[in-house]
């Protein structure tokens, strides 16, 4: 059906409905725009999924995918019954609840402050709690190793001259929680601040003059109009970080690790790292990384569903 | 709007806030300010742990060590590479994808969002996609660090909301004119946003320039290694290709030569972003460009 034909067809009706295909065609300059990223997410998001179903094979490279030898469960029953599977749990959601615990709270504290603040003194500030943002990674690490270090860093320098002795942190254990999580605060807040700064700005001006004219602080003013206000924002960021609660960045721990440490740091990304890339047990570490997935979109749709019972916010 | 007819009148609520703000400053720029400070000051005096502020004893001999270091300026003009023309790829693919998302009135463009949104929650891991690059001949390859994260669903997602937010008046208007949909989207959308472009340039330049984890992983030749990978080996691993076998005073020397180039590496990396950011925070600042993950 073409076009005219269409029209002649819904005379009656302003917009003539077209048929799928007519409406395709329409349209196909759009596919045009959107093939790149379609094609991208084909190869390298969907293609990889492909590869998933050696987790569940002896995965030969000289066999091939297909043709390697399938082993049903084994791959992950070796995982579980491994002697580091608890110690990898333990270590990858201990980092995560610390990481959730001080890392929600603080931006959005963050964010009422600032919200406070006068339009001048608000953007300097801003701005520096931007910077760390932009630091990387590595950058990050290095930082942390040059300020903690034991002969010259800062922090035992102002320590010795408490009268204290100095600790080389890097390489006590039980620093690396700490280190991990704060440093990330340091990182983040600002950045993460920002979502919570935009939901502020559209708090109805009308709402605090009407709790100004009642006679309402500005600790009351936060309390019943602002939290509120962003409330929904927060919800569907917790939601978020529940779904990754089993993966903490690889990036950072990998480069936090040395062998001193390595019994508190291990965790599943870095273990599927060094298992799969450096030790070359592809079908193992693939079904690691599977198990990890799984759990993470299952953590996802549970806390999705209690936020939808609760609170009416969700994300799907 | 603020409320006008709030008194200036300076309250103890007040004094609590600016002693807050006052303290996040300090804790943020801190560690910020003692790495510029000691990496052009006297490396006797930071090995001693003597500059806790502001440098002392300026020297700029770190600075000059770096520029004798071949593998920081191969690493510098690959990174300026990959985070140029990576960007370029970003951009290509994600903002036309994120304007068609928009027009929803497109057959499919629902199914391309669970497509897009379904890879934010759920992927084949890390292992599965290093045996696919390898398969496809991208291994140690430069295109691999520019094809590589080509598409960001989520910053597609936040284009979107963008698209959705503009006027479409001049769209229709060029329509009506003859305009086809692609002169109307590189004509008339693209050089309305230039808030959205700005912000797509700094987060996926930012990636790039910052990116280490996949050039570790698929590049394996130094003469197409990121700067982020020669900073990781001086930085975390502690290797300076400055000869170690030197005895007595001349040793200590280089130790603290060496803690010197770190500082200087630092700051030598880090300065193009944090001397950028700032100029496009107005963009970032704005909560349209936030578009909420929810699909």
């Amino acid at each position: 059906m073409n076009k005219t034909e269409a029209c002649k067809k819904n005379k009656e009706v302003k917009v003539p409905t077209l048929s799928l295909r007519a409406r395709i065609w329409k349209y196909r300059h759009y596919y045009l725009l959107i093939l790149p990223a379609l094609l991208y997410v084909l190869i390298f998001n969907y293609g990889p999924l492909y590869g998933l179903q050696i987790a569940f094979k002896n995965y030969k490279v000289s066999l091939g995918m297909w043709n390697s030898r399938f082993v049903g469960f084994r791959n992950f029953i070796d995982f579980f019954n491994g002697y580091n599977f608890w110690i990898l749990i333990k270590n990858t959601l201990g980092l995560s609840l610390y990481e959730i615990v001080i890392g929600f709270p603080i931006p959005i504290f963050a964010a009422l402050v600032l919200n406070e603040m006068g339009t001048k003194s608000k953007r300097v500030l801003q701005t520096v709690l931007y910077a760390p943002h932009f630091i990387s990674t590595v950058v990050l690490v290095g930082i942390i190793n040059v300020m903690f270090s034991p002969s010259m860093g800062v922090v035992n320098t102002v320590i010795e001259a408490l009268g204290g002795e100095s600790i080389y942190f890097m390489g006590k254990p039980e620093y690396f929680r700490h280190i991990y999580a704060w440093s990330g605060i340091w990182q983040e807040m600002g950045w993460s601040a920002i979502i919570y700064l935009a939901a502020l700005s559209s708090v109805d001006p009308a709402h605090l003059e009407a709790a100004e004219i009642d006679g309402a602080t500005r600790l009351q003013k936060i309390r019943y109009i602002n939290i509120p206000t962003i409330l929904p924002t927060i919800i569907i960021t917790l939601i978020l970080k529940f779904g990754r609660i089993v993966t903490v960045g690889y990036e950072k721990v990998y480069l936090l690790q040395n062998e001193l440490n390595l019994d508190v740091s291990e965790v599943i990304s870095t273990y599927v790292y060094k298992r799969g890339i450096v030790d070359s047990s592809y079908s193992f570490s693939t079904a690691v990384g599977l198990f990890n997935n799984v759990v993470n979109v299952t953590m996802l749709l549970i806390v999705n569903k209690i936020a939808k019972k609760v609170s009416d916010t969700s994300l799907f | 709007m603020k409320i006008t007819s709030r008194k200036k009148k300076i309250t103890i609520f007040d004094i609590v806030i600016y002693f807050i703000a006052a303290f996040l400053f300090l804790i943020v720029a801190y560690p910020l300010i003692l790495v510029v400070s000691c990496s052009i000051s006297d490396p006797g005096l930071v090995a001693t742990g003597q500059v806790l502020f502001w440098p002392k004893g300026i020297n700029m001999e770190g600075y000059k060590q770096l520029l004798n270091n071949p593998n920081i300026l191969i690493g510098y003009g690959n990174t300026i590479f990959y985070t140029v023309f990576g960007t370029l790829v970003n951009l290509a693919v994600t903002i036309p994808a994120g304007y068609v998302l928009s027009k929803t009135m497109v057959p499919g463009t629902k199914l391309f969002t669970g497509l897009f949104m379904f890879t934010m929650y759920f992927s084949g891991g890390m292992i599965p996609t290093f045996l696919l690059v390898n398969k496809l001949g991208l291994y140690n390859t430069r295109a691999v660090l520019l094809i590589l994260g080509a598409f960001s669903t989520y910053n597609c997602i936040i284009c979107r909301s963008f698209f959705v937010g503009l006027p479409t008046e001049l769209e229709e208007a060029a329509r009506i004119d003859g305009c086809s949909p692609l002169g109307i989207f590189f004509k008339v959308v693209l050089p309305l946003s230039k808030a959205l472009l700005g912000v797509m340039v700094l987060y996926f330049g930012v990636a790039h320039w910052n990116g280490y984890f996949n050039a570790m992983i698929y590049i394996n030749e130094d003469v197409k290694q990121p700067l982020q990978v020669f900073l990781r080996r001086i930085l975390v691993l502690a290797q300076i290709s400055a000869n170690m076998d030197e005895a007595g005073d001349y040793a200590a020397h280089l130790a603290d030569m060496e803690a010197l180039i770190r500082y200087a590496v630092i700051v030598v990396s880090s300065a193009p972003l944090l001397i950028l950011y700032p100029f496009l925070q107005k963009y970032f600042d704005k909560g349209v460009l936030i578009g909420s993950v929810k699909g």
